[in-house]
């Protein structure tokens, strides 16, 4: 398989996962809304930290309200929106349509236009979670549609190292949102009260579809740790972080000259098991989640490095 | 409201569906009936639904312009246009007769050069070509074939037959869509199919695979063939990743391939892996900056002494392009004479050439009647079309013809035939004309039609897709 080809597959796996994620992410800020009691306030600010575009975003001098957030992740011609990140997918599967079955490229193209067309109402609450829903629906599909038709080689190698490195990448951003200060009780307290962490919680499960499972597995009522443990260290959720490095590494074993790779996933592999989350929660998750994301930088460039052209 | 041929009315020009006053031609009589029986909101649902198909299918082409390039989706007119099945068989065989003539020409000029000897071809006409490279005399190719891969232009003129307007021997383009016409005609006249006895079109990428694979240096098996694209801002990346997948060879760019030892690499995932045959979609003078022009990001350092030295073919071989130079055009019957010993089966369109004085007096006097081409130029790029042209046009070509007659050519107007396409208010008449594919290498292929392209505006002649051409599919039918 071409290095070339290789990449490309690589980032239209990426750019869809995160599409998928984004609009999951989207979503349960917005369910987050209705189950907030009155006076709350949810910071969207955090949204754009989430994301991890909040310097494009603060550059464009708007207020960080829920229609500029919402235009801005969603429609805006700015490189990291989801309209742009479609296009990007749309590209990638354009340029690399040689390998991947034809199913796949018309389903990429048919969300395009979907989304092009749709997007904008994203904007205003009503139509939005069924545009979310379509959108992770399409995404759902396409995995499937890849899983089912396409020959388990090394293009699809690719394509699945590009969507559980981005899904594990996403999965640490989402677990983030739970230990920001997301909640901004207009009353006195700065600090949110129990109860109303918990819903925040929930409703991060529920946009990780993993409430179900984690009920299954947990089987307490949901709390802090057991999430942040269910999401970061389960080896059995398909979107929890452990998950998704432990798959990596099964799928870099199949490929050539990958001992670079493999050393890096299990170095990042051994680090997130390890974590005593109680501890880190005790004292702030977000340097924990900083250095994961590194990590996840790490990972993304021994595979660069090692089947990637080199520029 | 429902289509009524009795008032379709093409004027002088030779319709490929109906004959005189609403009478459809015997092959054509079961579309032109089916058709009939379809009001006009059902044939727009079916225009829109190919419409739709095609955005979704991402079916597109780049078009250059000033503001960038842009990717438009493929124009296409749902009306096929239909041939009948015993005329193709003839024509076919015109065609494969003409790319072994002009691919026993190539093999000369570059080597033994006969044909300058016998003084069938002057000298000059050649060694002033643009597309002449003196690299490449004394090589020799497999089989003696240069060009592997042609698309040859054909016009249908107001007699009903078939002449050959243009030979493209450099890279012609056309075939994914024409395999993809077809594929968006089944979805939306499934019907039709059941009781036409339509010839298949989606053999061609295994007759260009077997084609490529027979001219692999090394005898493996498998060998290994690639396609080789400018990259995703050529107005055929959509083809060349097309023809890319249903062969399943690997589309490459320059920047994938790498020469170590004058033998051609591609850089994979498991490091280099040696190359057999390249199928190239870019043009000679960018294949190779150590060669040909220094300036090319496109090509590979060291490709050409890795072909001449045998260790890969290149389809179509450079210098190919020699013999599709609209002047060297002129002579093609003679040349399917001269090395074949048959009389050629497909015509030339008439044409006069700017090096011979009476021939060019006559060009230069008839300028507002004639079609004047440069000698390598493609796409419609750069012609005069005599009828059309301003007085100012016309002087300018005047001047240009006296400075440069090498690089002219004239033909006479010729009328294109028509066939219906679905306009807002029902069928018209528009000019088409028709590109089939011929391949060759140890045996010759050619495809079933080829793509019909189709000028949507009333009474033009320009089919080119760059500007504003559609395109219908094709059948060869067979009928009692």
């Amino acid at each position: 398989m071409l290095s070339r080809v290789a990449e490309r597959v690589y980032w239209q796996a990426r750019y869809l996962e995160r599409i998928e994620n984004t609009a999951r992410l989207l979503d349960v800020f917005s369910t987050l809304l209705m189950d907030l009691p009155k006076g709350t306030k949810l910071g969207w600010h955090s949204l754009v930290h989430i994301t991890g575009t909040h310097e494009i975003f603060d550059a464009t001098g708007r207020q960080p309200i829920e229609r500029n957030v919402m235009k801005f992740l969603l429609s805006e011609d700015n490189g990291i929106s989801i309209i742009n990140m479609l296009a990007a997918a749309r590209e990638n599967a354009r340029t690399t349509r040689e390998i991947m079955p034809t199913e796949a490229f018309e389903q990429i193209n048919e969300l395009y236009f979907y989304a092009k067309e749709n997007l904008a109402q994203g904007v205003s609450r009503g139509p939005r979670h069924q545009l979310f829903e379509k959108i992770i629906t399409s995404c759902q599909q396409l995995t499937g549609l890849m899983a089912g038709t396409m020959s388990h080689n090394d293009a699809y190698s690719f394509v699945r190292l590009g969507r559980d490195l981005e899904r594990a990448d996403m999965t640490t951003r989402i677990v983030d949102v739970g230990s920001s200060n997301l909640l901004v009780s207009s009353q006195s307290s700065i600090q949110a009260d129990e109860p109303l962490t918990n819903i925040l919680w929930m409703n991060i499960l529920r946009s990780m579809s993993a409430y179900q499972m984690y009920r299954q597995h947990v089987k307490d009522r949901v709390n802090a740790e057991d999430v942040v443990i269910f999401l970061l260290q389960n080896d059995e959720f398909p979107r929890s972080l452990a998950h998704c490095i432990s798959q990596l590494s099964s799928v870099v074993d199949e490929l050539p000259n990958h001992s670079k790779s493999l050393a890096q996933i299990a170095k990042t592999y051994r680090a997130i098991k390890h974590a005593n989350i109680e501890k880190l929660l005790g004292d702030g998750l977000f340097q924990f989640i900083d250095d994961l994301q590194i990590e996840i930088g790490a990972i993304h460039k021994a595979i660069a490095d090692s089947w990637f052209l080199q520029k | 409201m429902r289509i009524n041929w009795k008032t379709y009315d093409p004027g002088k020009f030779y319709d490929e569906i109906i004959s005189a006053q609403g009478a459809p031609r015997p092959p054509a009589r079961q579309l032109a009936n089916y058709l009939k029986s379809l009001t006009h909101a059902e044939l727009t649902e079916k225009k829109l639904a190919a419409e739709l198909a095609i955005k979704t299918m991402g079916i597109s082409f780049t078009v250059y312009s000033d503001a960038g390039n842009i990717d438009r989706e493929w124009p296409f007119d749902i009306i096929p246009r239909v041939i009948a099945a015993k005329e193709w068989e003839y024509t076919s065989k015109g065609l494969q007769q003409r790319l072994r003539a002009l691919n026993c020409f190539i093999n000369d000029i570059y080597n033994d050069q006969k044909v300058f000897k016998d003084k069938i071809i002057p000298k000059e006409l050649i060694l002033n070509s643009t597309n002449f490279r003196k690299q490449c005399l004394g090589i020799k190719p497999r089989y003696g074939v240069w060009a592997h891969v042609c698309g040859t232009d054909l016009i249908r003129d107001s007699d009903g037959l078939f002449y050959v307007l243009e030979d493209n021997l450099r890279v012609p383009s056309g075939v994914s869509y024409m395999l993809e016409n077809r594929r968006v005609t089944k979805r939306v006249f499934p019907e039709l199919f059941e009781n036409y006895n339509i010839s298949p079109v989606q053999n061609y990428p295994d007759q260009l695979f077997d084609t490529l694979a027979a001219i692999s240096p090394r005898t493996s098996e498998y060998p290994e063939v690639v396609v080789l694209t400018p990259g995703i801002y050529n107005s055929a990346y959509f083809e060349h990743s097309f023809l890319a997948q249903r062969m399943g060879a690997e589309l490459v760019e320059g920047g994938d391939l790498v020469v170590e030892k004058d033998k051609v690499f591609m850089r994979t995932i498991d490091g280099l892996a040696q190359v057999d045959v390249i199928y190239r979609r870019i043009d000679d003078l960018f294949l190779d900056p150590t060669v040909f022009n220094k300036d090319s990001i496109l090509g590979v350092p060291g490709l050409f002494k890795s072909w001449v030295k045998g260790n890969v073919a290149l389809a179509n071989a450079p210098g190919a392009g020699v013999a599709d130079d609209k002047v060297i055009y002129t002579y093609v019957p003679k040349l399917v004479k001269y090395y074949l010993g048959e009389d050629p089966i497909l015509p030339n369109v008439t044409s006069f050439m700017c090096t011979d004085k009476t021939e060019c007096q006559h060009v230069l006097q008839n300028l507002d009647k004639l079609v004047v081409k440069p000698a390598n130029e493609s796409g419609g790029y750069g012609m005069l079309m005599g009828p059309q042209s301003t007085k100012k046009e016309r002087e300018e070509f005047a001047r240009k013809i006296k400075a440069d007659p090498r690089n002219y050519m004239a033909q006479p107007l010729i009328s294109l035939s028509t066939v219906p396409i679905l306009g807002d208010r029902g069928v018209e008449p528009r000019h088409v004309d028709l590109r089939p594919f011929v391949l060759q290498a140890d045996k010759s292929y050619v495809t079933a039609g080829g793509l019909t392209r189709v000028a949507m505006v009333k009474g033009s002649y320009i089919v080119n897709s760059s500007q504003g051409g559609g395109s219908k599919d094709t059948w060869i039918v067979g009928y009692e």
